[in-house]
């Protein structure tokens, strides 16, 4: 069960999976779905994790674009570990991409992961504006009705950490997407100086529940 | 026989010391590839271990590593230094005796590679990087003798498998290498020999005089459940009193804090009293270490992290609080009172509640029969050997056939087959996944036959991760205002903790304040009860030799050896229902408080009891007896539910087990705990350094994930078999439960009675109730949630 979120005039339902549907504009977003992660840290001749979580990422995603029937989709930046990332990324996955592309309006945003353009269809912005509001990888301290991802927070529960959407009058700060993300606590200085003091942190997971944001 | 140098056999005369006869038979025996000496403490086992090496080395001995020390302990390579430099020096012999471990500095490490001593003390771990450096061969060229000290301590564990990989890589650089085992008592010899090496002469000390051992007589009977042994604090500082030094033994660390703490209220004539446990800071550590070689204090509770090291002078009693568990770790913590050798040890059995008292008579049996407990541990675990693999790599190319060859000479691994040892080479070299897409997917590299790095620079990132030993993820607990640190809590722990939560550490109530920086600020709060007082709860199950013990004593017609309460409520238990025997399941099924309650008295340790638990739950489930829940000791467990099972041997075929440990076990928690420390001993994944946490963002994330990652994807994957076998033998204990269906064969006795019986009576104040999984979870979160909204105004 989504959580409908009424944020600047207009109702959006943060799913269990961690994205972000907004009906009346049958837009998804997603944020930090950091695509190839195991290919890019094996190159740099780091660790050999599962090379699995593009398919499962994918997975995910074509679940919540089946079930929202969204016709445009906003992946908020890190959506590539790196710019390098693509080209290791199986030919499977990449043709996926692209089916889940085709017919819908799909904007890359950039992050500080994938800076630059891909070699994929698309529209590439630094950020996007959809009236009432902007979406953008990192939070802009100074503006309002703001969307965005990069800090993927999470919080606590009844003992258990789970990714969760960050709410405050001002602006809405996504949890991270893919599968291989690490999370950084609500608790932490860079989020609560961003935050209002009435911040609400709503928690993923099968049941999407909405508590105070644990500062 | 090798004599010793005339200097130091004078300095001995001197000194008034004569050898003891174990240590004349080790110069005898000096020669022999492999020497296993099983002594008690106080009998100069580590002199012992050393004789042969002075005098081989004699008075003025050649440059060039000639023996390895390698201990456990950190502190005892500092203490070993100390007390090998008395006859050395004491003698004039130009013998260097260094250490080597985490504590050293790095000068001193980079010296002793291009210089190494004539001696060097070290641990497995500090071991296992010194041979990763490239000039291994070199710093190793020459050495004569490998000394393993408290060999059976590390023959329990990761960290001895690790140790015998790196002794058989060293015999390869040095084929003449000897190898010395020094061992407390253990129950199966021959079993330690294989541990040490292919051909061993095991020898054994004089064991000295039995122990002088019985159970603590109090006024007030113990208690019908629960750990603490609280009720014994009167006798116990009685027993503190009349003797020097004391150390009381507890089973966990919150016992013994739990304990300390009312202790120390009881304590009106202020007897200086310490506490020591391994979730104390190092400076609380070592201060109660320093009074007490000081002699300056007359009691210590501790748990397990006294059971090894320095001989403390002085113990003259050692106090065993709650039941053993295990009769060859009581034997070795009764060692610890050893203040003269061939004086009797002398120990006290507390037990904490009612049923201990039957474990305790039983242990006390035990040791008067001299007959000791021990599971075989079955073959090396895999994941030590893929670190092993990464670490050889390290130091340069090799050969797998070698390789093979040598890792198979290693007592845990001698039964490795080839296909098993190819699977971790290719872990270590490309991950081992199904999905073979990708060339990068490159840790190592065949070029010419040898395999080595693909970067060589990944040899710095294999070396941090080196060792078997896995932290828990800890944090640290100081006062508020950046106080004196006090200890260590696990990180689930301190996650469960709401400011003003007060538990116990270091002896003191605190109240928690704040997580600031991975640190837990607390403030002192006195006089109040602490509210949540568990934390690091390592629980071992009874071994299997004292269940039996303990059957066995139920099968006496009358008790005249047990204290009065408890036979007489043995006799009650025999008069209502009866009393469980070795030769078939006992179940007692009754009706209590509106619920359908069973008893299941499997006596399988509380592990498997656990885990029987859980999995003759979920098929109550299944058969719509509506279980609402479960608790587990180690002799029993208590279901409880809306229906009464009355068809109970369907419940129990082993078949049926298995098939709900297949379903169950994937998702457990415990698995997914395993599978972390597997993942990190293997490479897969680095440990988390403090410092890396630190810097906010996390680049890291839940092993969880990739558990459930590679379960759905490569359901095969090397390092999900490993999980499964560590998850069996560990923590879920399967094979106690397959041993008990064989114990019972198809007696499966299920009595039916109106009311709670005796024995299953102290099962109702059992604390660790363990709801039955559903919608519970999730109820819980949805009820929490909103209570927190309306606490803030927000519902």
């Amino acid at each position: 069960m989504h959580h409908a979120l009424f944020f600047h005039g207009e109702t959006l339902h943060l799913m269990p999976s961690g994205a972000l549907h907004w009906p009346a504009r049958k837009t998804l977003a997603v944020s930090d779905l950091h695509l190839g992660k195991s290919e890019r840290l094996a190159r740099r001749g780091g660790t050999l994790l599962p090379p699995y979580e593009t398919q499962a990422t994918l997975e995910k995603l074509d679940r919540d674009l089946e079930h929202t029937r969204a016709e445009t989709v906003i992946c908020l930046g890190d959506s590539f570990d790196d710019l390098a990332a693509l080209d290791g990324i199986e030919e499977t996955s990449r043709l996926w991409i692209t089916r889940l592309m085709a017919g819908r309006d799909w904007t890359w945003i950039t992050g500080n992961h994938d800076p630059g353009p891909i070699d994929l269809g698309g529209t590439h912005r630094a950020e996007l504006k959809l009236q009432p509001f902007t979406f953008r990888h990192i939070a802009d301290p100074a503006d309002r009705a703001e969307i965005s991802g990069h800090y993927h927070p999470k919080a606590s529960l009844a003992g258990q950490s789970k990714p969760c959407f960050l709410a405050d009058a001002s602006r809405l700060i996504m949890p991270a997407y893919g599968v291989y993300t690490g999370g950084l606590r609500s608790h932490h200085s860079a989020l609560t100086a961003l935050m209002a003091k009435d911040a609400l942190a709503i928690l993923t997971g099968p049941r999407v529940l909405a508590i105070p944001m644990p500062k | 026989m090798t004599n010793l140098p005339p200097a130091l056999a004078d300095w001995f005369a001197a000194k008034g010391w004569a050898l003891h006869p174990h240590q004349l038979d080790m110069l005898a025996k000096a020669q022999d590839p492999a020497t296993l000496l099983i002594a008690p403490t106080g009998g100069g086992k580590t002199l012992a271990g050393f004789l042969p090496t002075l005098a081989e080395l004699g008075p003025n001995p050649a440059p060039g590593l000639h023996t390895l020390y390698v201990s456990p302990l950190k502190a005892l390579t500092a203490d070993i230094r100390r007390n090998l430099g008395t006859p050395i020096e004491g003698a004039g012999l130009k013998i260097r005796v260094e250490d080597r471990t985490g504590d050293t500095s790095y000068t001193q490490r980079r010296r002793q590679r291009a210089d190494p001593p004539h001696i060097l003390l070290t641990t497995p771990e500090s071991l296992a990087l010194l041979l990763s450096y490239e000039d291994a061969p070199r710093i190793f060229q020459g050495i004569q003798r490998v000394i393993i000290d408290e060999i059976h301590a590390l023959a329990e564990s990761k960290r001895g498998d690790q140790l015998v990989l790196q002794i058989a890589r060293l015999q390869s650089l040095n084929p003449g290498l000897r190898r010395i085992g020094l061992s407390a008592t253990v129950e199966n010899p021959p079993a330690l020999a294989r541990f040490l090496a292919p051909e061993t002469t095991i020898l054994e000390a004089d064991p000295g005089p039995d122990p002088d051992i019985s159970m603590l007589e109090t006024e007030a009977p113990p208690p019908w459940s629960g750990g603490g042994g609280r009720y014994a604090i009167p006798a116990i500082l009685n027993e503190v009193t009349r003797h020097q030094t004391t150390l009381i033994f507890h089973n966990t660390r919150a016992q013994a804090e739990l304990f300390f703490h009312d202790l120390w209220l009881a304590n009106t004539e202020d007897l200086p009293i310490g506490i020591h446990h391994g979730s104390l800071s190092r400076e609380q550590r070592e201060r109660v270490e320093h009074a007490m070689t000081a002699g300056a204090l007359r009691a210590v509770v501790c748990t397990g992290s006294l059971d090894l090291g320095i001989d403390w002078g002085d113990v003259d009693l050692v106090i065993q609080v709650g039941a053993p568990k295990n009769v060859k770790r009581l034997v070795q913590r009764i060692g610890r009172a050893n203040h003269r050798y061939n004086a009797p040890s002398k120990a006290l059995l507390v037990p904490a509640n009612r049923f201990e008292v039957v474990e305790c008579q039983a242990a006390l049996d035990a040791v008067h029969a001299h007959t000791l407990d021990g599971e075989p541990r079955g073959p090396g675990p895999r994941d030590v050997l893929c670190q092993h693999i990464l670490a050889t790599a390290c130091s340069g190319p090799f050969d797998a056939d070698q390789l093979y060859a040598e890792v198979t000479t290693a007592g845990p691994y001698a039964a490795l087959t080839r296909p098993e040892f190819d699977a971790c080479l290719d872990f270590t070299a490309t991950g081992g996944y199904a999905l073979k897409a990708y060339d990068r997917w490159q840790r190592l590299k065949q070029t010419h036959g040898n395999w080595h790095l693909r970067d060589p620079r990944a040899a710095a990132l294999i070396r941090q991760n080196l060792g078997t030993i896995i932290d828990t993820e800890n944090l640290k607990v100081r006062l508020r205002n950046h106080g004196a640190p006090l200890g260590e809590v696990e990180e689930g722990f301190a996650a469960s903790l709401t400011p003003g939560d007060t538990f116990l550490i270091a002896g003191q109530i605190v109240r928690y304040e704040s997580l600031r920086e991975m640190t837990v600020e607390v403030s002192k709060t006195p006089g109040r009860d602490p509210k949540v007082a568990v934390f690091n709860g390592t629980k071992f199950a009874t071994s299997t030799l004292l269940a039996d013990r303990i059957l066995e004593i139920f099968q006496q017609p009358s008790w005249p050896d047990l204290p009065a309460h408890t036979a007489q409520w043995l006799s009650l238990q025999r008069e209502v229902s009866r009393l469980p025997d070795p030769h078939s399941l006992l179940l007692e099924s009754f009706p209590h408080d509106g619920r359908e309650h069973l008893v299941i008295y499997g006596f399988a340790g509380r592990n498997a009891q656990q885990t029987l638990g859980l999995l003759v739950t979920k098929q109550m489930e299944q058969q719509g007896l509506a279980p609402l829940g479960f608790v587990a000791t180690d002799y029993a467990t208590l279901t409880w539910g809306l229906d009464p099972v009355t068809d109970p041997a369907p419940l129990f075929s082993l078949e049926t087990l298995r098939d709900g440990l297949e379903s169950w076990l994937s998702g457990n928690a415990v698995m997914k705990r395993t599978f972390r420390d597997t993942a990190i001993i293997s490479g897969l994944i680095e440990r988390s350094h403090q410092g890396r946490r630190k810097s906010g963002r996390q680049a890291t994330f839940s092993s969880d994930i990739l558990y459930d990652t590679l379960k759905k994807y490569d359901p095969d994957h090397l390092l999900l078999q490993i999980t499964r076998e560590e998850a069996l033998r560990g923590l879920i204990d399967f094979s106690r439960i397959e041993a008990m269906l064989a114990r019972v064969g198809p007696n499966i006795d299920l009595k039916r009675l109106k009311r709670v019986t005796p024995l299953a009576a102290p099962l109702f104040f059992e604390p660790s109730r363990i709801p039955v999984q559903g919608e519970g979870r999730d109820r819980l979160a949805v009820s929490q949630a909103q209570a927190l909204m309306e606490a803030a105004g927000l519902a």
